[in-house]
């Protein structure tokens, strides 16, 4: 249990995907003008995150890596090694499962859907999803319940930067901002920042 | 001619992916702290760029409008692990220190964004130039940062097959100059770039954002 708590927090503040790894840069910059929209993505990466994750976790496990075909083939399979196809067979999960999210969505949770609108589709090709996947992958998380946690842990994380620069963005139309600056300019230079701010959670040990 | 040099030139500033589309950020920042990553991922976008647009605009008549998104990640796929086995066989260090960024090619934006913008609609071979010329626009910003970075954090610049050399003098150091280490740490890759934003939008005003 408190493994789970550990994986948790890190992910949330050491290990954060924007301000640490730069993950999901492209619609944090795009989709950050208001504090609405940035929460319907951030709610939508979170749930796309948690559904992902765990689905490559298991193909990781019980097909891709080194010696998992031994459920169905038993011993002869030790040998074989799928881990050169992960990044395709990933990409080929998160796709579908986003275009499952959105149909499931769609069907029993009308509001929902129209609320996150156009974001679901886009969260494709966020890096974030792929970005968490990769490292499952890289990290050799033991359970599936440890791959959730991770995913959902990072999903926060990225919510919350993306609402943080929202809010601040806001703020900033009534600054004066120097003209070549204005725009994309100060949000890159206030994002890192921001970043320096988090990195105090750093030295932490877990 | 003239229009097919446009190609290749227009992203190197104008319409830079990184500075002007804002495509590609993410990987664009972690490479970027030696000199020598960053090469060999600019050299390893500009080649996937290239070819996935050449691909995607072989068959942009047979693909149906609604798959597309599929189509054009398998294709971005296959490329990339093409690049990353052949990293693996002839750089195995510097494929480790890369680690999952080479993966994250696959979602780079700047891929999707010239397959979507321009090789749905345009020749094979306009459509290879546009991707050398935004590969190479990729490439300028990831080596200018690559080369503060390492410069002012290290003193030190590493190329490939040649190795680390050493910039600042050792004097430097015995007269009290110390490494930026702030400029290792993730943050300051993205002060950077909103400082290179900053330069270069001084010198292009019609980049200048309208005040909201």
């Amino acid at each position: 249990m408190q493994d789970l708590i550990n994986i948790f927090v890190k992910s949330i503040f050491i290990d954060n995907m924007i301000f640490a790894y730069f993950l999901g840069m492209c619609s944090y910059l795009a989709v950050s003008k208001t504090v609405k929209t940035a929460t319907g993505l951030g709610i939508a990466v979170i749930f796309v995150l948690i559904i992902t994750v765990p689905v490559n976790w298991l193909l990781e496990n019980y097909i891709l890596k080194k010696g998992a075909l031994e459920w169905l083939l038993g011993g002869k399979a030790l040998d074989i090694d799928l881990s050169f196809l992960s990044f395709i067979m990933y990409i080929a999960v998160i796709a579908s499962m986003v275009q499952l999210v959105e149909m499931i969505v769609e069907k029993y949770a009308p509001a929902l859907y129209s609320q996150l609108g156009i974001f679901l589709p886009l969260i494709a090709v966020n890096c974030a999803i792929l970005g968490a996947a990769l490292f499952m992958q890289e990290r050799e998380y033991e359970t599936i319940g440890e791959a959730t946690v991770f995913a959902l842990g990072s999903g926060v994380g990225w919510f919350l930067a993306i609402v943080g620069i929202a809010a601040i963005r806001e703020k900033m139309k009534y600054s004066d901002v120097p003209a070549p600056l204005r725009g994309i300019g100060i949000t890159f230079i206030t994002t890192g920042i921001m970043a320096i701010a988090f990195m105090s959670f750093m030295g932490i040990k877990l | 001619m003239g229009k097919n040099m446009k190609l290749v030139t227009n992203p190197l500033n104008l319409n830079n992916p990184i500075l002007v589309q804002i495509l590609g950020i993410c990987s664009a920042l972690a490479v970027t702290v030696k000199l020598e990553p960053a090469i060999v991922m600019a050299v390893s976008v500009t080649l996937v760029v290239a070819f996935a647009n050449v691909i995607i605009s072989l068959l942009r008549n047979t693909i149906p409008s609604r798959i597309r998104i599929i189509v054009q990640l398998v294709v971005i796929a296959a490329l990339v692990i093409v690049v990353d086995q052949i990293l693996k066989a002839y750089s195995y260090t510097v494929s480790k220190q890369l680690s999952v960024f080479v993966g994250l090619i696959i979602t780079n934006c700047i891929l999707m964004g010239r397959l979507e913008a321009f090789a749905l609609g345009n020749k094979p071979w306009q459509s290879f130039l546009d991707g050398v010329g935004n590969g190479g626009g990729y490439s300028l910003i990831l080596i200018i940062v690559a080369f503060v970075r390492e410069l002012l954090g290290s003193g030190t610049l590493t190329l490939p097959s040649v190795g680390e050399i050493q910039i600042i003098p050792q004097s430097f150091y015995d007269a009290g100059y110390q490494n930026n280490g702030l400029v290792i740490l993730p943050p300051a890759a993205l002060i950077i770039v909103g400082v290179i934003i900053w330069v270069q939008r001084s010198y292009t005003r019609e980049l200048i954002d309208e005040k909201e």
